[in-house]
Formats: C-alpha cells, structure tokens, sequence
C-alpha cells in the first residue's frame, strides 16, 4: 500500500476555526473578503467554530473594525512596511507562518488574481488540498468536513470537493457568489497583533507599479446591460441605457476580442460571474459559458433579432427585435418618466 | 548570456460544451466530446513563441496525460516548439493540483536548467487556475500570474511581467528562473506551419517519461498525493426563467420594459 501524501498539519493538532484571507487593494478590503466573512459566519455559528480574519497590509489597522463588523471574531493583523504591496514572497512566508501557528481547519480565500496566486502556492508548501473558484462553500457539522461547490466544463458540471484527510481545508471563491451582511458596528472581536520578520532581501519580486483605474467591478452591479456581437460595438447606446437605470456596462467575449471593449468588462465562465437585479442582454446568442455569468440574475432580459436565439432560454422576458432600435426607445421611455410628475 | 532554455506546460481538454453527466452513473460523460489543445495552453505557447523570437533560446512542451495526448500535442511543434516530453503513467492518473504540480515539476526539473516555464491561467476543465504557483513552489522559483505582456532586461537578466488585476494591472520584476501564468485571450496564437508540420507528426518528436523515469515518490502522484477527492457530481441546474416573449413595436416594448424595470429598482 502506498503512503499518502500528508499536510504539515492533521485534523488532530487543528483548532476548530475557518481563516479569511482579507484581501485589500490600495487600503480597502476587497468585497470578496466580506462577503466571505459573511457566509463564513453563518457556517461558523452553524458548527460553533471560531471565524478569523488574517489581514495583511501597511498601516491597514482600521480595516480590522470592518472585518469584524462583517463577521471575524478574531483578526489577526500582519502590520509592516514590505506588507504594503502584495508579493508572492512576503505574502507567500507571513501567511505560512501565521497558518502554522494558529492551524485551523480551513483556510479561504476570494478567487482573485492575488488570492489564486498566494492559495496555490501556500497548498503545496502545506501538502493541502485546494478546491478552487468555488460557487458555494458547505460546512458538515458533524465531521468538519468542508465541501466546495466547483463548477467544470464551462459552468455545465457542478462538482463537490472535499479534502477530508487534510488540513487546512483550503479554498478560492468566486467573486459575488455570497451576498454581502449590513455591517454591525456593535459587534466585538479580538486583535492579534502578529509579528512578522520581514526584510529587502526576502523579495525576489519588485512590483514596479500598480493601477487600478476606474476601479470597474461588475460583480456589485446591479443594473446590468450586456452587449454581444448583435450590437456591432455601439457599447455607446448601451451606456445611455446603463447611465438611465443607474447600472453598468459588460459584454460577451466577442466585441472584446474585436476590441469594442475592455477584457474586465467580459462576462461569462472566463470573465466576471454577476449577480444583478437585472440584465439586459442585447445582441448576444446565448453560448452556456456566457449564461453562466448571469445565471444568478433575479430579472433577464433578451433582446436578439433571431428567434432561435438560445439566449431566449435563459430569460425572463425575451424579445425579438433589433437592440439598436429597442434599447434607445428604452432609454428614451426611462428618461421620461424620470421627469418629477408634480 | 546563454540561450534562455523555455518550458511550456499544455494540456489537452475536451470541448467543454460537449461534456455532460451520465444522470444514471452520475458520471462525467466525455465519450461523445471530441478533445481540444486547452485554448489558454495556446495563448501560454504563443507567449513562448514570441520570447523566444526576441530573446533567443529553444521551447519544449511538457504535457501530463495519457498516451492519446500524443496526437495533439504535436501542434506545439508545428507552430515552433522544438520538442515534446508527455508524463504519461496509469499511477499519474486522477492527480488533482497538488499530484498535477508536484508531476510537471519533476518532469521540468529532468529536463534541466529550465529559465522559463509558461503556463495557460486555467484549464477549461477544471479552471482551477492553481497549477502554476503549485509548479512555482515544488522548483522553489518565483512566479508572475495572469500575464498579459511579458519583456526580457537582458542586462539586469530580470523579466518584466504586466498582470492582470481587478479594474486594472501590475507591472512586476523578477529575476529567472521564473514560472509565467499567461492570461486568457491576451494574444492571437499564431497558425501551424504547414512546413513543419510532417516533421512534427514524426514518432520521435516525443519523449515519454513514467513514473520511474521520473524517480517520482508514488505517494505524492495520482490519487494517492491528491488531498481532494470529488464527493459528488451534477448537471448544472439551469434556474428557471420566464421565458414570456413580449411583442409590438418598439415603442410599446419599450413602455412595457421601462414598467418592469421600474418594479424592480
């Protein structure tokens, strides 16, 4: 019989506990880290464990009041100049050390670029198993066994995943699966103040600049108008409707790679996976790995010249016309009655 | 300095919209869905492709899967890789991340002296993503994720890599050898040279490494060194939508829309 591979730690040296990675860009937790402080809370409470948020940064001591309002009962805060910027290297050694010392039984994270980077690389210098850019996050009770929703194949395969044996039971979330709590301010947590060793020469990597522009984040969107190759690129008249309902803008994969449009506004199993109250989708045929993007929608509406549209499948409220004449009659229709009636 | 010496790491998928879940053995059903190059392993070889161009050196493709691989991989050739290495062993077989990684690192670390490995994002079947880092950590090198360009200082020896992050990007150093994660669609993959083509349809063009080619610790491949086991496994639901066509011209649509909107914000 073969040995198995084993993590650092096993299930009897775990402290009953599920960790978030608060991830935070320029000072600001990203909402991925509330809303999994959110649900992580009610798993917690669900199995009487310990909720913590790790939290890296420079100067990023405010944002523990928030963790906590959200859900943490604890945080522990990793304060240091070389923790401004995140790094594979210095990320990469303060949360394996921080992991290590407090050693709970799963460890999640939001399935960022930053949060796929560090988990899949921190999974194997702990011999742990990572489930990765899950849709839903379940908590057995009896056994503490945490099993990840994944979706395969383009969206059309729901698998679960568990890593039974092994700790932590780590995890990546896809972006706007969990709704958001209201903050409670009232809440109490503890802070640890976690000590970290870190110097220049530790960094391999040098981040030579970051922009984050406009600061485009279609899964908090909740008006959503959606363009595909039908609309030949006049994105222009979808944002007149966007602007009339107070939503944004997204788009299927072909007018961004016919350069319509910016690649963070695609949506779809290879972009952004969106939850609004309503999307309009305008122009777009209906391949699955698009629809996986709004499957979540409370209210779709398609509008595609072609009846046979597969799209029409996945709406609410389907129809059959040409977006360029019907979109700005609803613009126009929207602005009007936005006239006080007085 | 020397020829920079480049791995690419591909796979071979199949087409995602023809794999579905047999409701009797709640299997996955992949009989009927034909096999594709992983579109992002494409963009990964084409970001090679272009290194090389500018920069020099030789590109082998390190592939992990079963000996049916062997009739796409060869695609990387005819587009300008020089040579294939497939792992391929039945005790390779259901590797999840941590057995993948730990494979392709062995299997790169044969070939020896490797400067750079490029790597799709994600993988369209399991679209973890994770690969990469995981390869990063078993060669003990650096790691820049989801690149979308990616320059050479040949003086400093340091590459510059632009990565893609939410509302915006990063432009990051970092001194070889180093482990690129190549962002989806961020480049054209170039077409097959039909010249190459024969020579790279040749038997000889791939090497096939096993297990104990390898020297690889049967604990750490295949099941045995996956912590995940998948616990079950369904259809996608598809969540039920109205469905109710509305007619008229666009005028009336427009009213009728702009009243369930209206209910709605």
């Amino acid at each position: 019989m073969t040995e198995r591979v084993e993590s650092l730690y096993g299930i009897d040296e775990e402290s009953k506990a599920i960790w978030v990675f608060l991830g935070q860009i320029g000072g600001n937790l990203e909402p991925v880290s509330l809303e999994l402080l959110t649900h992580g809370r009610q798993l917690a409470d669900q199995a009487g464990w310990t909720l913590v948020g790790l939290l890296l940064g420079h100067e990023v001591g405010h944002l523990t009041e928030q963790a906590i309002a959200h859900g943490a009962d604890e945080v522990w805060l990793a304060d240091h100049p070389l923790l401004e910027e995140y790094t594979i290297d210095t990320y990469g050694r303060v949360v394996f050390d921080a992991i290590m010392e407090g050693k709970p039984s799963a460890f999640i994270a939001g399935a960022t670029p930053n949060g796929r980077d560090l988990l899949g690389r921190l999974a194997v210098r702990l011999r742990a198993g990572l489930t990765a850019d899950c849709t839903d996050l379940k908590l057995v009770t009896e056994t503490g066994i945490l099993i990840s929703e994944v979706t395969g194949f383009g969206g059309g395969v729901l698998a679960l995943i568990e890593a039974p044996t092994h700790r932590p039971q780590m995890a990546t979330v896809r972006p706007g699966v969990f709704p958001l709590s209201e903050a409670d301010a009232s809440r109490k947590g503890r802070i640890i103040d976690f000590q970290v060793l870190l110097s220049e020469d530790m960094l391999k990597t040098e981040v030579v600049e970051t922009v984050v522009g406009a600061g485009v984040d279609l899964t908090q969107a909740e008006m959503l108008v959606i363009g595909g190759r039908g609309i030949e690129g006049d994105f222009e008249m979808l944002r007149e409707l966007a602007d009339a309902l107070g939503g944004d803008i997204g788009a299927t994969r072909p007018p961004v790679d016919d350069g319509f449009i910016k690649r963070e506004r695609q949506i779809g199993q290879t972009g952004v996976v969106c939850r609004p109250k309503v999307a309009i989708v305008c122009g777009v045929s209906g391949a699955f790995h698009f629809a996986v993007g709004i499957q979540d929608a409370e209210t779709v509406i398609a509008i595609n010249t072609d009846p046979e549209a597969p799209m029409f499948e996945f709406a609410d409220y389907c129809i059959v016309g040409d977006a360029a004449q019907i979109v700005p009659a609803l613009t126009h229709a929207l602005t009007l009655e936005k006239v006080p009636s007085v | 300095m020397s020829d920079l010496k480049i791995v690419v790491c591909m796979k071979v998928v199949p087409k995602p919209e023809e794999v579905g879940v047999d409701k009797e053995t709640m299997r996955l059903d992949r009989e009927n869905a034909r096999s594709e190059m992983n579109p992002t392993d494409m963009n990964a070889l084409e970001m090679a492709l272009d290194f090389k161009d500018r920069y020099g050196g030789s590109i082998d493709v390190v592939s992990m899967g079963p000996p049916f691989f062997s009739h796409f991989l060869p695609v990387g050739l005819a587009m300008g890789a020089n040579h294939i290495y497939l792992l391929s062993d039945r005790d390779f077989g259901g590797a999840d991340t941590l057995a993948t990684t730990y494979t392709l690192a062995l299997g790169i670390r044969k070939i020896g002296d490797v400067d750079l490995i490029f790597c799709g994002e994600e993988s369209s079947d399991g679209a973890t993503g994770q690969v990469p880092p995981g390869i990063a950590e078993w060669l003990d090198i650096n790691q820049i994720t989801m690149v979308n360009r990616l320059d050479y200082d040949t003086e400093r020896e340091m590459v510059r890599g632009q990565r893609e992050i939410p509302g915006g990007h990063q432009i990051v150093d970092t001194p070889l050898p180093v482990v690129i994660s190549v962002a989806t669609a961020s480049n054209e993959p170039r077409f097959m040279d039909y010249r190459l083509k024969s020579w790279a349809f040749e038997d000889e063009r791939i090497t096939v490494w096993n297990v104990d080619d390898l020297k690889a610790d049967p604990g750490y491949v295949g099941e045995p060194g996956s912590p995940t086991i998948v616990s079950g496994l369904e259809q996608a639901p598809s969540r039920e939508r109205r469905m109710e066509f509305i007619d008229g011209t666009p005028d009336e649509i427009a009213l009728r829309l702009a009243g369930i909107l209206e209910d709605r914000m």
